[in-house]
């Protein structure tokens, strides 16, 4: 019988801890209110945990960065039918689900204010307070005809794919 | 012994996430070894408190119910 000698010291055998990672990064695809929130859920909590965390708003997840008073955004004709047919900002919101003409969203922010539920606006403000990094997609601000001065204060510069997937590396990635 | 509390929250009321933001703040005012405590009514804050203790690193030295509502304290970690 041959006797197997093992050269590595022993405590790389030794059960290791689950790493744990220290950044959050979720790409905020939907612009619903049932979607935006739990971003914004995990997005706080995330920070609270103390990870340096991201949120990269593209596609639909553009439209709740609207600021609330702006109406109508674009700049050609396409662009502005778009606007008008998703109202973009955070109090015109609708859910994906049992939207109603817009009863069901105003159902929920009711029901929200009763359990003392944060809102997705309440949300965002405390994300900013605590550094979450909010990322607009520049692809998308194009395309959509958005300008910088449409979307609410306290947003990162718009940047790309790129730049998102770097941030992503080692992160915990969410897809909302 | 006695033990002295740097910081009570009261977060009774407060829905997910409010009550470990709420406290995540406070306890980046604590100097390391302080302790925090925070009494909340979210059933949810139990594991909510417990697996941010864990991933944080600070402890939860103490942890009870009295008619629905928690108490935790927490201890702010040597950094």
């Amino acid at each position: 019988m041959s006797v197997v000698t093992v050269d590595r010291p022993l405590e790389t055998i030794e059960e290791k801890k689950p790493e744990v990672a220290d950044r959050l990064v979720i790409f905020a695809w939907s612009g619903e209110l049932d979607k935006l929130w739990p971003t914004m859920i995990l997005a706080t909590t995330g920070a609270a945990m103390g990870k340096e965390t991201t949120v990269f708003f593209t596609f639909w997840g553009l439209f709740p960065l609207v600021k609330n008073q702006v109406r109508i955004t674009g700049e050609n004709w396409m662009q502005k039918m778009m606007s008008m047919m998703n109202r973009g900002g955070d109090e015109h919101l609708k859910l994906s689900k049992m939207n109603f003409g817009g009863a069901g969203p105003a159902m929920m922010m009711h029901l929200a204010k009763e359990h003392h539920v944060a809102s997705p606006h309440e949300l965002m403000e405390i994300a900013k307070e605590m550094g979450v990094h909010l990322i607009p997609c520049q692809m998308t601000m194009d395309m959509l005809g958005l300008k910088q001065e449409d979307l609410i204060e306290g947003l990162e510069p718009p940047a790309g794919a790129t730049k998102a997937l770097a941030d992503a590396q080692g992160a915990i990635t969410l897809f909302i | 012994m006695s033990i002295t509390i740097a910081r009570s929250l009261d977060l009774k009321g407060l829905s997910c996430p409010l009550p470990i933001i709420k406290t995540a703040k406070a306890m980046k005012e604590l100097a390391p070894g302080q302790l925090l405590e925070a009494f909340a009514t979210d059933p949810g804050s139990v594991p909510d408190f417990k697996a941010w203790s864990q991933t944080t690193g600070n402890p939860l030295i103490e942890f009870d119910q009295v008619v629905g509502v928690f108490h935790f304290v927490l201890k702010k970690k040597e950094s």
